[in-house]
């Protein structure tokens, strides 16, 4: 299986810039949750990236994954050391070609790049939300995402697009609005999250939540072992013990012997910290909380009282799945569940199980089949939509 | 919507079987092609005939030729049960030349047969008259059809259509057509009709229930 390293194409999409949409100021224009709450004045952040066409039937939202944002390609500021999250792929000529597409990437709410969520200000007290932010679902952040494409004046999204959490995203879209979803690509993702991820959740959130800098979700600097140790567990989910063994293999990070101490001796282990420590620099410990909880409940069949027939019974569109052959955090039988369900639902299904070895974090290294995969189905769902 | 796709030249048949299985689907028939390779005969029968598609393909540069084409197709080991699958679900399920490959041919008409209404299985006949003369001369056949030395062929069970006939008697599979197709540089291809079991270099059944 090839593990070799992967390098990815240059940037072609230069300098970017986020934009905000701002909504739920008015009592009718709130945002009505799952959970029974509301929440009012969310603001969205969002990138896009090519040119909407006239008719606006070129558009393509692209969903991030858990710790993902809105900043999906290019550069803000030309100092930037790293480009967007998913940068290989999107460009001329790429599989979300800016000369033929409109691409749309938003914050997810909840998240803590911009889009509302738990570290934002709650509009009726004037402090942060914190632990008062409401528990909200996948199907919310959808929610508040279609306020935005209705804000940009698009009725049909071309397709929706997502890996793991993002595709999770992508799959509730056309649930909740079948008419504004073209085709949806569905990517090492599950349409049900199942016992050993919310496994890990708990885990995760248990660190933080031990961390005395916590202080039950009322900190001012970021409970930062909890949030580290919360990174590096599901950091190791996203990897497999192919690219664990080929990436670190047994070597050490600095000595040439064993300390024969409890300090960092492997270059694992010195690997998962840097992970662990450059995560609190960029994320929100409570935002962690929420996503997390939100992947938890996530089942795009609660609507429909577990029935999923009933789930799907409005969804005719076509489907792009991809499944990697050595992620055990969303192994090839939840892509393949969801292909047969579409299958007897009639809709056109492309399922495809990638041989890799890269474990969960494939669909943002594989970038070449996916990416033969995406520019194909795309390029066939354009010619149907816009000629 | 399918009236906006262009076909294209690389998308044109080319195998002799392949155009026969083309022209005995009718109109707006639902599809799905076994081993469908890169979706050619599918991308034909979606565009000429208007056919609800889907293949079924393992090899993961195949799967990334039918996407190309716009043809839908799952990612499935023929060797296993196609539980993505439900029963009578297609009007046609097709089989071109794979039948030989795969562990059990026996199980696979069957899993055909739950699926489809119908079954069209396209194989290379092994009695053809020119692999009969190379076994009598003590070798396995290397002939047009048959190209593969022994060693090298991913034909694991080959039959003659007196063989799958005989099958089909036993699992009380129906024939409803038989085409027996012979091409060029055949032996004696002219005497196919009469005896197609030494003369046909591969054939087509019709199959059901």
């Amino acid at each position: 299986m090839a593990t070799e390293k992967k390098t990815p194409p240059p940037s072609a999409v230069g300098i970017v810039q986020s934009q905000d949409f701002h909504f739920g100021d008015s009592p009718e224009d709130v945002l009505q949750l799952d959970c029974g709450r509301t929440l009012r004045s969310v603001t969205i952040r969002y990138e896009t990236y090519g040119k909407l066409n006239a008719e606006k039937t070129n558009a393509i939202l692209v969903e991030h994954a858990l710790t993902g944002d809105a900043h999906l390609a290019g550069y803000h500021t030309e100092n930037d050391r790293k480009p967007g999250w998913w940068d290989a792929v999107v460009g001329p000529g790429r599989p979300f070609d800016t000369d033929k597409y409109f691409i749309i990437c938003s914050n997810i709410l909840g998240g803590c790049s911009g889009s509302t969520g738990p570290s934002s200000i709650d509009p009726d007290t004037g402090e942060p939300y914190r632990m008062n932010f409401p528990v909200i679902t996948i199907a919310d952040m959808v929610r508040a995402q279609k306020r935005l494409i209705d804000h940009l004046g698009i009725k049909k999204l071309m397709a929706v697009v997502g890996g793991s959490m993002g595709g999770m995203l992508a799959n509730q879209w056309p649930i909740l609005y079948p008419e504004t979803v073209g085709s949806v690509i569905s990517i090492a993702t599950a349409i049900q999250i199942t016992a050993q991820s919310i496994a890990f959740n708990w885990v995760g959130r248990e660190a933080i939540m031990a961390d005395p800098g916590w202080k039950n979700g009322n900190y001012t600097e970021q409970p930062q072992k909890g949030l580290a140790i919360a990174r590096m567990l599901a950091h190791i989910t996203y990897l497999s013990d192919e690219s664990m063994s080929n990436k670190f293999g047994r070597a050490l990070q600095s000595s040439t012997d064993y300390s024969f101490n409890f300090n960092s001796d492997f270059r694992v282990e010195s690997y998962l910290n840097y992970q662990g420590n450059s995560f609190v620099e960029r994320f929100d410990a409570n935002s962690y909380l929420y996503i997390t909880r939100a992947i938890d409940y996530f089942d795009v069949s609660l609507d429909h009282d577990g029935d999923y027939k009933k789930a799907f019974q409005h969804v005719k569109c076509p489907y792009l799945i991809v499944s990697f052959s050595s992620d055990w955090l969303f192994p090839e039988y939840h892509s393949r569940g969801l292909a047969k369900m579409l299958v007897e639902n009639g809709n056109d299904v492309t399922f495809c199980n990638i041989q890799s070895g890269y474990g969960h974090d494939a669909f943002l290294l594989e970038y070449e089949t996916l990416g033969k995969l995406m520019t194909g189905f795309l390029s066939n769902i354009s010619q149907e939509v816009i000629g | 919507m399918t009236s906006n796709i262009k076909f294209q030249d690389t998308d044109r048949i080319t195998r002799s079987d392949l155009e026969a299985i083309a022209d005995m689907i009718p109109q707006k028939a639902k599809i799905l092609d076994l081993g469908c390779g890169p979706g050619r005969l599918l991308k034909a029968l979606k565009t000429l005939k208007q056919a609800k598609v889907m293949g079924v393909e393992l090899d993961q540069d195949m799967i990334i030729e039918c996407v190309q084409r716009g043809v839908p197709v799952v990612q499935a080991n023929l060797n296993e049960e196609l539980c993505e699958f439900p029963d009578n679900s297609y009007d046609y399920v097709i089989l071109s030349r794979t039948l030989q490959e795969v562990k059990h041919p026996d199980l696979l008409l069957t899993e055909m047969l739950r699926i489809g209404k119908h079954g069209i299985v396209s194989f290379m006949n092994f009695g053809q008259l020119e692999a009969r003369l190379q076994i009598l001369f003590g070798r396995m056949p290397v002939t047009k059809s048959l190209p593969k030395k022994w060693y090298e062929t991913s034909n694991i069970h080959p039959a003659t259509l007196a063989d799958f006939r005989n099958l089909c008697k036993d699992r009380g599979i129906r024939i409803l057509k038989e085409i027996p197709i012979s091409q060029k540089g055949d032996l004696l291809k002219f005497l196919t009709p009469l005896c197609p079991n030494l003369f046909a270099s591969n054939c087509i059944f019709v199959i059901s229930k």
